[in-house]
């Protein structure tokens, strides 16, 4: 059993199940987004805004945003612990994504509520 | 046909260099790689290799051939492009010439837990397992612990010390499906981490290479699997 204390998940199942059900969330977002693209004839700020207006679409971009978040967080750390030998940088590297991942949440929040 | 083979000396070299041979082969023969390394070392008998029961079955002769991993007793001439080159396996120190060393690899089969745990009251004679159970172990047990698979395997190369590598882990599944095992659970959490297991990225590279035609990848998925359903 090899310990982990900057990964996500404290678990290696953890962090796997994660990585594949954010997969799944981005997917649907970028379906639906898709759709939305496909079937509205002209995109004017208008219809934009009236998109974003529902409490179903928050929800589910702030559900999407947070999971790039997870997804980003497990997949650079697994990238940084595989081609980052030398532990300062790799420590200062994963360091940079927690509090990149952290901000995008709370920037996300405060940009889908003031729409 | 010409051979480009890796040699090092640590105590004569300073770098590792390819030494290149060229040798007759009759048509029509079709001798297997590690005959010609046999010939080749009676001409000089400086260059060293592994090997023992010259029939793939012992894994000693685990080689780097034309950038493929494989076993050079049973890899035939008659399958490989002139200018053959032969280098030690991929990611494990060189000690000399083609030989590597391979403690990493046997720590990781050793942190695996390779025998059968029964807490049951040991049998008079043996334990009993249906044949049903028993067909259960093939495609796993028939490996030979050849680290062809491992060292061909980017995730163990650049984490050696934590991940188990496919070999390791196919072993491991073999314990884990054993009807007569008695410890799964135990087993289960001691992999149960980022890297042990997960770090396979499904590459499939260890099912390439294997020379007993197994599959690692397939058995680290039913590890997964039996992670997953003991996790939910």
């Amino acid at each position: 059993m090899v310990t982990t204390v900057t990964s996500l998940g404290r678990s290696g199942l953890h962090d796997w199940v994660l990585q594949r059900l954010s997969a799944v969330i981005m997917l649907a977002y970028v379906v639906y987004l898709g759709y939305f693209f496909a079937t509205t004839p002209e995109i004017t700020f208008t219809a934009w805004q009236g998109l974003f207006a529902s409490t179903f679409m928050k929800v589910f971009s702030l559900l999407t945003l947070l999971s790039v978040v997870i997804h980003a967080w497990i997949g650079l750390w697994i990238v940084s612990t595989d081609y980052m030998p030398k532990v300062s940088i790799r420590v200062a590297f994963q360091a940079i994504v927690i509090v990149i991942c952290l901000s995008l949440v709370v920037w996300g929040i405060q940009i889908l509520w003031s729409l | 046909m010409k051979f480009k083979i890796y040699r090092y000396n640590p105590e004569t070299d300073k770098k590792p260099y390819m030494q290149e041979f060229d040798l007759d082969i009759p048509e029509g023969s079709d001798k297997m790689l590690l005959d010609v390394l046999v010939d080749l070392k009676e001409k000089d008998p400086t260059l060293s290799f592994r090997r023992s029961c010259r029939e793939g079955v012992c894994g000693s002769d685990g080689l780097n051939i034309n950038g493929k991993n494989g076993l050079a007793c049973i890899t035939s001439l008659s399958s490989l492009k002139s200018p053959v080159v032969i280098r030690p396996l991929p990611g494990l120190p060189v000690i000399r010439d083609l030989v590597v060393d391979m403690a990493q690899f046997y720590k990781q089969y050793e942190k695996i837990k390779p025998y059968l745990i029964a807490d049951t009251e040991t049998p008079a004679k043996e334990r009993l397992q249906s044949p049903e159970d028993r067909e259960k172990l093939d495609g796993l047990y028939e490996c030979i612990l050849c680290a062809c698979c491992s060292t061909a395997c980017p995730s163990f190369w650049w984490n050696p010390d934590k991940f188990v590598g496919p070999s390791g882990l196919l072993q491991a599944y073999r314990f884990l499906i054993d009807s007569r095992d008695t410890r799964t659970e135990e087993r289960l959490a001691d992999l149960d981490d980022a890297y042990s297991v997960f770090r396979c990225r499904g590459i499939m590279n260890c099912v390439d290479v294997c020379p007993k035609g197994l599959n690692p990848t397939k058995a680290i998925g039913h590890i997964r699997s039996m992670l997953l359903k003991s996790g939910v």
